[in-house]
């Protein structure tokens, strides 16, 4: 090899690790640019919001009811009510329904059985279908149909029950799952039966990791808005539900409601109601954070 | 195994293996608290009376509480064990012994029904305890793992506090009687009394391994077993720690039935009156494995003076 | 062998066999109870389908199911002439309105999960990944306000001047895709952070840099993962409802100028079915047969993730 064969050599490899440096420069400029991007619009959402609703914020949007005529003697009482029973109500038919169905799949189910793995299959699949469909259910079974309750408080509980059912059980089976063998082994070693062993040390132990998951998918039901507007929600009613069989809304179909309105001091209110929509999940996921940190237990 | 009696076998550690005691410290530092001096023994003749209907005489020596016939288990369709026919004596330590794979464990999991709970593992044979085949249809598994208690490789404390831990048997098997009381004499059982009396109201989590593994002991005591099955106990524990084990397993000896599965054969010399070796067989296509007994006699015979050649190689070491 | 006494051996029988057939019939009827729980997610299903399905053929006794899948014209809200069945506008706007998100959330979704996976100091990742959660929980109706007042006036006819209609494709598209940002980003670091250190380090070692691991290395071993993550983002979009219904219009185009409106499946969905409709009518009944093309769709979608997800697994435990 000539000296000069060398030199260019060298250059070359020179010239390869610039060509390195360049592209991961570029590379670095991109990524940057395009998290800075998502965060810019992340800021633009919550900044939007609040600069829109935060001067309707006051003690008199969560007293009045909305008003159709006078965006200014407006408030969202019978939304923010309506959207803490639902929260109750959901919470009353999907725990007990999720978990069972959790302690089945991971306790009790034998896994090479072909039933079995439909279940699991089909609440996999559950969990993926569009929150529509589930309106679109709701309608003609619950309201109509069978059930045929109308567009009443039960009807939207129960089908807001029915889609986060799936992610309950999901998140019910993954903490059910942690448990680890040897405790169920310990407690039938002692003769416990199967149940005891279940409920007496399984679930205990499984406790903060559903509660959390319990939670977490319970704010994920107040978000919605297309089911309760494909089963019928009243929108802007000046009344509280007074019962499961009375009309009612939530937050999600009354800032709807007001988005669509032509009034622009209206459509702002949209974005009160939506602040007060955020506190309430904040509060939901903080809950959820603070019980996972004291409660869980590392094996 | 027919009537043959063990009885007069090494149950002091005397002659050709007290070598092996040397290699065992007197337990000291971090496992013993200030305070402790209470023989668990002395405790525990306080305690007599709350047994019932098992005696503590002589009566029962030389008896058989367990008579296993031709135990094959199956794991779907490999075999794990085959031909397992061995008898224990009531209130003698057995010792099973073997290389790993060998299905030592798994034969401990017959003697109270654990393997019904391995999905797709089947028990054929015959486990006959107190003249009762355990494998008989009318059984109840539960009744039987009442009576015939667990301790398992590493310890398992439930994620409660020690009270709870141990009072967790009698509460399910619905046993009678004053429950602090219970709790308390279980405790003593376990040697375990005098290092938690003051803190039963605190996480098990927060013990050492050994204090665990105690623990694990007491809580099966707690429910009153006449059988004790432990599955390699001291395995995850230091030295100290399976002292004490072993010492606390002579103490429950005179009350109760034993049987230890274990890897290290010092232990097994140290504490059973009799040892049985299990080996791996290869099937003829060298694929399945299937785990035999290959000799079962007193544990002095099978240390000393084997009679089968693949149970000296192990016990001197040569393969395992 | 020496037996015990009689007395203990009649005494231990009876123990074991004691309380069993109470017993096991407690434990069946909890069993029994759970069975049921567990049978309800099938009832839901099975009740899905059935409702779908019945309407889905009522309506295919009208209207011939060529006409649906091939129309060009969605106007079933209009009477006489004027009436037309044909589902592809729908279709369309679904679709392309997911591209347009995806072709924000792509990008913007992989490089922040590179960059939390392989670049991100520990505590950074700690940080964000609570709050990339947070977001892909956020309300949607939320998004469709802002994309309604925000992004259509602020940012495209005012940043950008592009000439959109106050309701249009454009907007709500982009807004679908910074929805499905955290998702897509969540999970495909998931998938990256699931592959083993020793492959990285493998690399490493034979001196590559931070970024060739990261693209040449981390990227093709979570390949499958990152699909699956970009399957779910799509199949978010494609069933999102309201962020269209508010910023993209309600009126069905197949056209490729964003600055128009359009109209999805759902979102048309969610425009008709109120609690008011009649029911027994050709109205009620689209209803259903779209929502069942919907649900078709997202099943697709989910079977292909699953699939992929499946070969994933394969390959790490």
């Amino acid at each position: 090899m000539t000296g000069a064969q060398i030199a260019a050599n060298a250059l070359e490899g020179i010239r390869h690790g610039e060509r390195k440096r360049l592209a991961a420069q570029l590379f670095n400029g991109f990524m940057y640019g395009a998290i800075g991007l998502a965060f810019l619009a992340l800021v633009a959402l919550i900044g939007q919001t609040a600069v829109k609703g935060l001067p309707g914020l006051s003690l008199q949007f969560f007293t009045n009811f909305p008003s159709r005529i006078n965006p200014s003697t407006s408030g969202a009482q019978s939304a923010i009510v309506g959207t803490v029973y639902l929260t109750l109500l959901t919470a009353v038919f999907v725990i007990p329904v999720g978990i069972a169905t959790a302690l089945y799949l991971e306790e009790y189910a034998d896994k090479t059985r072909w039933w079995n793995r439909l279940i699991e299959v089909n609440i996999q699949n559950l969990a993926a279908v569009p929150s529509v469909v589930y309106g679109i259910l709701g309608l003609a079974f619950i309201v109509r149909g069978p059930l045929g309750i109308g567009p009443v408080l039960l009807a939207g509980g129960l089908t807001l029950g029915l889609l986060v059912l799936p992610v309950v059980i999901i998140v019910a089976r993954e903490s059910i799952r942690a448990v680890p063998p040897s405790i169920r082994d310990g407690a039938l070693a002692l003769g416990a039966t199967k149940w005891q062993t279940v409920s007496r040390q399984v679930l205990p132990s499984a406790r903060a990791g559903i509660v959390t998951g319990v939670i977490l998918s319970l704010s994920r039901a107040i978000g919605e808005t297309a089911p309760l507007l494909v089963i019928g929600a009243a929108s802007s009613p000046r009344f509280n539900p007074s019962g499961l069989n009375d009309a009612f809304t939530a937050l999600p179909i009354q800032i709807f409601t007001w988005t669509q309105d032509p009034n622009p001091q209206f459509v702002d209110q949209a974005a009160t109601a939506s602040i007060v929509l955020l506190l309430i999940l904040l509060g939901m996921n903080g809950i959820a954070i603070v019980l996972r940190n004291r409660y869980e237990q590392r094996w | 195994m027919g009537s043959r009696s063990f009885s007069a076998t090494v149950t002091n550690r005397g002659g050709e293996l007290s070598s092996l005691d040397e290699s065992l410290p007197e337990p000291t530092g971090a496992e013993v608290l200030p305070g402790e001096s209470v023989r668990t023994s002395e405790v525990m003749s306080s305690l007599d009376h709350h047994e019932k209907g098992i005696p503590t005489s002589d009566a029962g020596l030389g008896m058989t509480i367990f008579d296993c016939q031709d135990v094959e288990v199956f794991y779907g369709s490999h075999q794990a064990i085959r031909d397992v026919s061995l008898s224990f004596g009531l209130r003698e330590v057995t010792a099973l012994i073997g290389p790993s794979g060998c299905g030592k464990s798994t034969f401990l999991r017959c003697l109270n029904r654990m393997n019904d709970l391995i999905p797709g593992a089947k028990v054929g044979g015959h486990v006959i305890y107190h003249g009762q085949d355990l494998y008989a249809p009318e059984i109840d598994p539960v009744q039987v793992r009442k009576r015939i208690g667990m301790v398992f490789q590493k310890p398992n404390p439930f994620p409660k506090s020690i009270y709870d831990n141990v009072a967790f048997g009698p509460r399910v098997v619905g046993m009678e009687g004053d429950m602090d009381e219970i709790v308390e004499r279980a405790l003593v059982r376990g040697a375990l009394w005098e290092e938690v009396k003051d803190r039963l109201d605190e996480n098990a989590f927060g013990m050492s391994g050994g204090q665990q593994q105690r623990l694990c002991i007491a809580r099966a005591l707690a429910t009153d077993p006449d059988v004790l099955l432990m599955d390699e106990p001291c395995s995850a524990l230091d030295p100290i720690s399976t002292g004490r084990i072993e010492d606390l397993m002579s103490e429950l000896k005179e009350r109760i039935s034993i049987v230890i599965v274990t890897h290290n054969m010092q232990q097994a010399a140290r504490v059973s009156d009799k040892t049985a070796f299990f080996n791996v067989e290869l099937a003829a296509d060298e694929k399945s494995r299937t785990g035999v007994v290959v000799e079962y006699d007193a544990t002095e015979t099978i240390f000393t003076n084997p009679s089968d050649k693949r149970t000296e190689d192990y016990v001197t070491g040569k393969f395992g | 062998m020496t037996p015990v006494t009689s007395t203990e051996r009649e005494r231990v029988r009876t123990d074991l066999v004691r309380a069993r057939s109470a017993r096991s019939a407690r434990e069946g009827l909890i069993k029994g109870i759970l069975v049921l729980a567990a049978l309800l997610s099938i009832a839901t299903t099975t009740a899905i389908v059935f409702t779908l399905l019945q309407q889905t053929l009522s309506f295919f006794g009208t209207v011939s199911p060529w006409d649906y899948f091939t129309g060009t014209k969605w106007t079933p809200l209009l009477a006489g002439d004027q009436q037309s069945f044909g589902v592809l506008p729908l279709l369309w706007g679904t679709f392309y309105l997911t591209g347009i998100g995806l072709l924000v959330a792509i990008p913007c979704g992989l490089l922040a999960a590179i960059y939390l996976s392989e670049f991100a100091k520990p505590r950074v990742r700690k940080a964000v990944k609570p709050i990339l959660e947070l977001l892909a929980g956020m309300p949607t109706i939320i998004f469709g306000y802002f994309a309604l007042t925000f992004v259509t006036p602020t940012i495209l006819r005012g940043l950008f001047g592009i000439p959109v209609n106050q309701f249009n494709g454009l907007s709500a598209g982009l807004v679908l895709g910074i929805l499905v940002i955290p998702t897509i980003a969540s999970v495909s670091e998931d998938a990256m952070r699931s592959v083993p250190s020793s492959l990285r380090e493998g690399a490493y070692g034979l001196g590559a840099g931070r970024l060739q691991v990261a693209l040449r290395v981390v990227f093709p071993a979570a390949l499958s993962g990152i699909v699956a993550a970009l399957i779910l983002g799509a199949s978010r979009a494609v069933g999102e409802t309201v962020i269209i219904l508010i910023a993209g219009g309600q009126e069905p185009s197949m056209t490729l100028n964003p600055t128009q409106s359009f109209q999805s499946m759902a979102s048309f969905i969610a425009a008709t079915a109120r609690g008011d409709i009649p029911q027994n009518t050709l109205k009620y009944e689209t209803i259903f047969v779209v929502g069942f093309t919907l649900f078709c769709v997202t099943l697709l979608l989910n079977g292909i993730s699953a699939k992929v997800v499946g070969r994933f697994r394969q390959v790490y435990e």
